[in-house]
């Protein structure tokens, strides 16, 4: 009887901290070979037949498709080169530069990956779209109310997070640092 | 105390287990997969454009909301699939994942270097049984073998602003998949199967 109730109480601890475990890592998602520039991520396997086994579930779980690699590359943000979390109630501004690709597009998201609503019906910009200066530095406005120049309305919403594509790139698998890579800088300028 | 240090012991060992096992199992028992969510609103072996993203449809996460979709639900069973796809305006490119979502092939618009992708998909088995020299007349034609019968084709093309998103749209709905013909069996496949049906009927 006492044998019975350990084995019991063992596997019961054994379901909640394996599922647990899985459902974290799924959710959250592992530093499993990543790629991190400045405030960016991207898993450059993802799209290839060497994705690691915690980016299958996670995509299976939630039914993404990744990007292929022969088709471009994901670079997701979701807090500030100062690791604020990006708050749709502030001012965010994405500065700088990208990568070498033929298109990019930079697209906000809610935490589900849904795309925010708002009466512009706006949800990103691509490379060709967005406004730069004489120097093609381009500065994107990420706030709740309308900014002159390259706005990009949040509706508000607490926490969201960027997805920078790139299509047609050379960045992918062999990337390892800023120099081959140089992604924007974000930065919160202010909160209401 | 030692029983129920040996029990925690073996409980947390018991879930790395668990763990890994769900992990691997995942892909394979997940029910809400892109598939999945795919198979009720495509047709099989044909293109079906998606509706556009927005904040409404949540087909599937993440969606690129200056990329025009089409998907090609494909199965192999009944023969290669024959795939064309008219290059766009600014940026085409065509992705194969399997049943279970793993991206094993992508090419884009200029790395196909022609006005038309045009593409083979098949199983490696239909691949071999390819005659000599019906392989040397297709020495344009670029085959891709399929690591599953079933799978999924994503078409798309790249809307450079808003207002270009018709002119991607329809550059995609000029494109075609097909169970290639000659062949008696394909016949059958080209009887169009309702898309709501279960997979099971078309087969026999």
């Amino acid at each position: 009887m006492r044998l019975l109730l350990v084995a019991l109480v063992a596997l019961v601890l054994a379901a909640a901290v394996g599922l647990g475990s899985t459902w974290m890592t799924t959710t959250r998602g592992t530093e499993l070979g990543t790629l991190t520039i400045g405030a960016w991520t991207a898993r450059p396997r993802i799209g290839t037949v060497d994705i690691d086994p915690y980016s299958r579930a996670t995509i299976t779980r939630n039914g993404e498709l990744p990007i292929g690699t022969g088709d471009g590359i994901a670079f997701t943000a979701n807090a500030d080169d100062k690791k604020k979390p990006l708050d749709g109630r502030c001012d965010v501004v994405v500065s700088g530069v990208t990568p070498p690709a033929r298109f990019w597009t930079l697209t906000i998201y809610d935490n589900k990956g849904h795309l925010v609503a708002n009466t512009l019906q706006r949800y990103g910009f691509t490379s060709e779209e967005v406004v730069r200066g004489a120097d093609g530095i381009f500065e994107i406005h990420i706030a709740s109310r309308a900014r002159s120049g390259n706005w990009l309305p949040t509706g508000g919403i607490e926490r969201y997070q960027l997805m920078l594509r790139l299509y047609d790139t050379p960045v992918g698998v062999a990337t390892r640092t800023k120099r081959d890579a140089p992604m924007p800088q974000i930065a919160t300028v202010g909160c209401q | 105390m030692i029983r129920l240090v040996f029990t925690i012991i073996a409980g947390v060992l018991l879930g790395g287990v668990v763990h890994l096992v769900s992990v691997l199992a995942l892909p394979k028992i997940a029910t809400q997969d892109a598939y999945s969510r795919l198979t009720p609103m495509t047709k099989l072996n044909a293109v079906t454009q998606l509706p556009p993203a927005e904040p409404g449809n949540n087909i599937m996460p993440y969606l690129d909301p200056a990329i025009a979709v089409a998907i090609c639900r494909y199965d192999l069973s009944t023969g290669p699939i024959k795939l064309a796809v008219p290059v766009s305006q600014a940026y085409t490119s065509v992705s194969f994942y399997t049943r279970n979502e793993l991206a094993y092939y992508a090419i884009n618009d200029r790395s196909a270097g022609k006005k038309v992708i045009e593409l083979s998909l098949m199983t490696e088995a239909q691949h071999s049984d390819l005659p000599e020299d019906e392989e040397i007349t297709s020495a344009d034609r670029l085959i891709i073998d399929s690591p599953s019968v079933t799978g999924l084709i994503v078409l798309k093309a790249l809307a450079p602003e808003p207002g270009l998103m018709p002119q991607a749209q329809a550059s995609l709905a000029a494109s075609s998949c097909s169970v290639q013909a000659e062949e008696p069996p394909p016949k059958q496949a080209e009887i169009p199967i309702p898309a709501p049906a279960p997979p099971q009927r078309g087969r026999r």
